[in-house]
């Protein structure tokens, strides 16, 4: 009579004892895991495009010459929603170029993430816009933009190279100036939006590439 | 030549074993062999940082990695010496800079193991 052996069922996955070196493919699986992410987060800390920065300032200055002729008005206003139209589809242009170099899409997580944490500020701006231009407090408006914009660099860029928060605490500081100081607004927009981008772009493509 | 061939030979020493003989046990022939060289996981960080950038400096590296100075300095000469990255030194000012880039034997090395390793995956399936 044969001898009855139990049957075994492996109702569980093979787990790696500490201390033993895991079999080849879960290292394979690691291993591509570990690399995508390095890949992720070493391209978002350069995801910055220098030269689109540079571009995005340099149509900051003939706005500001341009807005400079109008005192706060509509016209005024349409100059500067009309640039910053511009200026974000340059900006959107040279992060998908330069995205696109490195081999990673630019909507991937670290993309997302910096996004999410760039955009909010913005959106805020955008909204107080509409109330203080209403309530003909249109001198309070560069200010406002500056500032707003070096919180949302800050935080956007707190896992980029350690450039960009400066140039987030740079755009803060300008937008302070122009609140506190009196500090004429179409000077500090052509100082911050027109200035700082050139000035930190160039350091940037420099540095990390275009 | 000889010393690139030297700084891969003995890179290999402290690595893991080869593919073809994991856990003692002997897999079937077909798995690659993996660049040891690449295999190991700081040597590995640094060029996967460094294939989706022109260059980084070694702080930037530092940073990205979460590494000691020591750490990788000592890994990146490694794969200096194997021809898989350059290293500049310059001054900015009166600041010494260190950048590194991906070499193209670099390139095709980390190419090949990623290759590799989905390879390695699709067999075990």
């Amino acid at each position: 009579m044969p001898e009855h052996r139990p049957r075994r069922f492996r109702s569980r996955p093979r787990e790696v004892a500490p201390g033993d070196t895991p079999p080849l493919d879960v290292r394979a699986v690691d291993d591509l895991r570990f690399i995508r992410q390095t890949m992720e987060r070493s391209a978002a800390f350069t995801a910055v495009p220098g030269w689109g920065m540079v571009a995005a300032g340099a149509t900051a200055l003939p706005a500001a010459w341009l807005a400079s002729r109008h005192a706060f008005d509509a016209r005024w206003l349409e100059i500067w929603i009309t640039e910053a139209v511009l200026a974000v589809s340059v900006a959107v242009v040279a992060i998908q170029r330069k995205a696109t170099r490195s081999g990673l899409p630019w909507t991937s997580g670290p993309g997302r993430k910096v996004l999410s944490s760039f955009a909010p500020p913005l959106a805020a701006a955008a909204l107080l816009t509409i109330p203080l231009f209403r309530g003909h407090l249109g001198s309070v408006l560069p200010g406002m933009w500056l500032l707003l914009y070096g919180v949302g660099v800050i935080t956007g860029g707190a896992y980029s190279v350690s450039v960009v928060p400066v140039m987030g605490a740079s755009f803060m500081a300008l937008g302070a100036a122009a609140l506190f100081v009196t500090l004429p607004g179409n000077w500090a927009m052509a100082a911050g939006f027109g200035g700082l981008h050139i000035g930190f772009g160039m350091w940037i493509a420099r540095r990390y590439g275009g | 030549m000889a010393r690139r061939q030297a700084a891969r030979a003995k890179a290999g020493a402290d690595s893991p074993a080869p593919a073809s003989k994991v856990r003692g046990r002997r897999v079937a022939g077909e798995i690659p062999e993996l660049d040891r060289l690449i295999h190991e996981r700081a040597r590995l960080g640094i060029v996967s940082a460094l294939a989706v950038n022109d260059s980084l400096s070694f702080n930037d590296l530092k940073r990205l990695l979460k590494t000691t100075d020591g750490n990788l300095s000592v890994h990146a000469r490694k794969l200096e010496e194997a021809g898989y990255i350059s290293c500049h030194k310059f001054f900015e000012g009166r600041i010494p800079r260190t950048e590194y880039r991906l070499s193209a034997a670099g390139r095709r090395a980390f190419d090949q193991y990623l290759g590799n390793m989905e390879e390695v995956i699709r067999q075990a399936r």
